[in-house]
């Protein structure tokens, strides 16, 4: 495991999502209150925070998972790429072939491994034939890092796999669409320290192509693995900036009480 | 002594057991109950099973095994000399047994059963007089195995409350003896709980067993009398009550097989589709309406469901699509029937199917929408193949049921045996051809009636097929999500 990486060179991006004013309504419960983020491309960011702030929430604001809940109330401005996400012209199916997501749990379909992989190309009509397919497959396996491990199994059950190798499979399948950002619902927090550390390692080579969003329960995993940190706090945005000074110099003091173990 | 006072007063020890039971471990404990293994009731529990669970399986035993004592101390007394001819041993043994039980009545009314006994004539008008009617004379062998039987019963029930009496008490003794504070009562009490239940299950496979070892023992009566190969190569079914009769199963399995299929064409899709939809679309309010709605289907009784296809679809069908295309007139068809039965497993496909659909994680549909997938190619790729397997048992449940059914079938196709293609043919199943083979009016031993149990074996057989291949599918598919 790498050690915790406080200090460091954060390049300076364009930003990919902009959030303005949001607040989320589950019924009569309000979720989320007033969240203001900018999310830079090719960098990790990483949403940290007690169970039940409102930072899955905010995550699955970001490509309208929230639609799927009949319950929820989306109100504020989302923009990726300063495109209104939230525009009735915008199809939240092309936006979520964009915005890729990897859940808490890992998921694969009762599929084989190569169809798991393929399962977005071939809705999304990526490729043109049967060897794109094969390739695209490979290099989003190698990308997850599950290529050497299942390269002669590509048919058996994705569902057969230790739970480690899932979640991995699960991050091939996302990236599989070419997204542009992938959010990540704590991934790891159903593996062990050894599958933890092959998919921190991950997503860091990951940034290099996309704008990562980890939500994560580990303070370590956020030092480790982001650029930028948001602590979120019963629905509120309390603090958002360089990683290293979130954990190093935090100007708010629930952030500190949090980071330090007080609340939460 | 009654066979309901015993168990009254078995139930009175047990009752008492209890008592007894709870009272020494509390003594034994000195009065702290923090001082026995178990809570007091336990130790009572354990001392009433120890009473009635002997008592009550030998009570069982003895009463099964009862009947055939007195039946053959009754046969000892009768000659294959006494059997008229024309007549045969059971009915010389249900005259006898109406003779005890005559003979009873008369000893209950204060009459001097022994002296009549040596007057068949006299006796006779004696128990017509108590309002026993016997058809023969009694004859004295028959007299003296009437009396058997009687003397047989009174020792049996005699030596039956002697044993369970004995039995119970030994039992309470056995358990008064053992409570001690460190007797682990509550793991007997569990022990007992597992027998029990073990008992339930035995109960249900044996019945199963039973059913299928009666209906073999006929089936092999019927192929003794009437040649396997006719019954399994003949295509033609023409029971003549006269006898030499043609008796082949297959326009009868063809029948079967195609109202079914029809039936199942119907019910497949619309169940399954509608499961869909109130699984994965459907509001909340929507569903707890529409659910129970389908629901109601399952619950109209299949008269009613004949009735329908009767008075209604088979003319309708018949004046609009059969007569016009030239199909034929019969407003009996296989196609009405098809239709009604499987309006009718419309709910078994579409409640099993929505509850197994709802089972799939959701974790797999947000991978699946989370990759931009839209709904219905959630539910085609992904939903879908994970509930196959229960799916797939929903419909060979659906089907085993068409396959089952008789009264929308007798009066929606018929009950004319015919094979033919055409679907607006009246033609008829296996399970209306049992009903009317065992309602006729023939003798039990001709070919004609046992005929009934050799298709009540093929028609188990073929459900059975039908759910060993669910079993397989399921299990071969099954473990594939989580």
């Amino acid at each position: 495991m790498k050690d915790l990486r406080l200090e460091r060179d954060v390049r300076t991006e364009t930003n990919k999502i902009e959030a303005r004013g949001v607040q989320v309504y589950y019924g009569t419960n309000h979720a989320l209150k007033d969240v203001d983020v900018d999310i830079l491309d090719k960098t990790v960011t990483a949403f940290i925070g007690p169970s039940g702030c409102g930072k899955s929430t905010f995550l699955r604001c970001l490509n309208r998972m929230n639609d799927t809940v009949a319950s929820a109330k989306v109100q504020g401005k989302i923009t990726l790429e300063g495109e209104d996400i939230y525009d009735p012209r915008v199809d939240p199916v092309q936006l979520r072939a964009k915005i890729g997501m990897v859940f808490q749990k890992p998921n694969p379909f009762p599929k084989s491994i190569y169809d798991n992989v393929a399962y977005g190309p071939k809705i999304h009509g990526l490729t043109r034939n049967k060897a794109e397919l094969d390739e695209v497959v490979e290099s989003c396996l190698r990308k997850a890092a599950l290529w050497n491990e299942v390269k002669d199994r590509l048919t058996a059950p994705g569902t057969g796999l230790s739970g480690g190798q899932q979640q991995r499979l699960c991050i091939a399948r996302a990236i599989a669409t070419s997204p542009e950002v992938l959010l990540m619902d704590e991934p790891c927090s159903a593996l062990d320290p050894i599958a933890t550390a092959q998919v921190e390692e991950l997503i860091d080579e990951l940034r290099s192509q996309f704008s990562v969003v980890i939500v994560t329960h580990s303070m370590q995993q956020a030092a480790r693995v982001s650029q930028k940190t948001a602590f979120f706090h019963l629905g509120h945005l309390v603090e958002y900036g360089e990683t290293g000074t979130i954990f190093t110099n935090p100007k708010d003091p629930r952030t500190e009480s949090y980071i330090t173990g007080r609340i939460g | 002594m009654s066979l309901g006072l015993l168990c009254l007063i078995l139930l009175g020890l047990a009752a008492a057991a209890f008592f007894l039971g709870r009272q020494r471990a509390m003594a034994a404990a000195g009065g702290d109950v923090r001082r026995l293994h178990s809570l007091p009731g336990f130790y009572g529990q354990i001392t009433a099973l120890a009473v009635i669970v002997p008592a009550f399986a030998v009570l069982v035993v003895w009463l099964l095994a009862e009947g055939f004592v007195i039946q053959s101390s009754a046969l000892s007394h009768i000659d294959v000399a006494d059997v008229p001819a024309g007549s045969d041993v059971s009915l010389v043994m249900a005259d006898v047994t109406r003779l005890a039980r005559g003979l009873a009545t008369l000893a209950a009314n204060g009459t001097d059963v022994e002296a009549l006994s040596h007057d068949p004539v006299a006796l006779k008008t004696a128990l017509g007089a108590a309002g026993v009617a016997m058809g023969n004379d009694p004859t004295p062998a028959m007299i003296d195995a009437a009396k058997a039987v009687r003397t047989t019963a009174a020792q049996s029930r005699l030596g039956l409350s002697v044993v369970t009496l004995a039995l119970a008490l030994a039992g309470l003794g056995w358990a008064l003896v053992r409570i001690k504070p460190e007797f682990r009562a509550r793991n007997a009490t569990e022990t007992v709980a597992m027998g029990l239940l073990i008992g339930a299950s035995l109960i249900a496979v044996l019945t199963t067993v039973g059913i299928v070892l009666s209906m073999l023992s006929e089936t092999i009566h019927f192929f003794g009398i009437y040649p396997a190969t006719k019954f399994f190569l003949s295509a033609t079914w023409t029971p003549r009550f006269g006898g030499g009769s043609d008796l082949g199963i297959w326009p009868l399995v063809w029948g079967t097989v195609y109202v079914s299929v029809i039936a199942l064409i119907v019910a497949v899709p619309i169940g399954l589709l509608s499961a869909i939809y109130l699984s994965e679309y459907a509001s909340r309010r929507v569903r707890g309406i529409v659910k129970p709605l389908i629901e109601i289907l399952a619950g109209i009784p299949t008269i009613v469901y004949g009735l329908f296809a009767l008075i209604t679809v088979g003319p309708l069908l018949r004046d609009w699509i059969a007569v016009p295309m030239g199909f034929g007139n019969s407003s009996s068809s296989v196609m009405t029937a098809g239709l009604v039965m499987g309006i009718m497993v419309i709910p078994f496909v579409s409640s099993l199917s929505d509850d197994i659909i709802n089972a799939v994680p959701q974790s797999l549909r947000d991978g699946s929408l989370g990759l931009g997938a839209t709904p219905s190619e959630t539910i085609r790729k992904v939903v879908l193949p994970a509930a196959l397997p229960g799916i797939v048992g929903a419909v060979l449940l659906a089907a085993s049921r068409a396959i089952g059914e008789t009264m929308i079938v007798v009066l929606g196709a018929g009950a004319a045996a015919r094979l033919s293609l055409n679907p607006f043919d009246a033609m008829t199943t296996v399970t209306v051809k049992i009903v009317s083979q065992l309602t006729g009016d023939t003798e039990f031993n001709s070919p004609e009636t046992l005929v009934a149990f050799a298709l009540g074996l093929t028609l188990f057989t073929l459900t059975l097929g039908l759910n060993i291949l669910a079993l397989v599918i399921v299990r071969k598919y099954r473990e594939q999500y989580e």
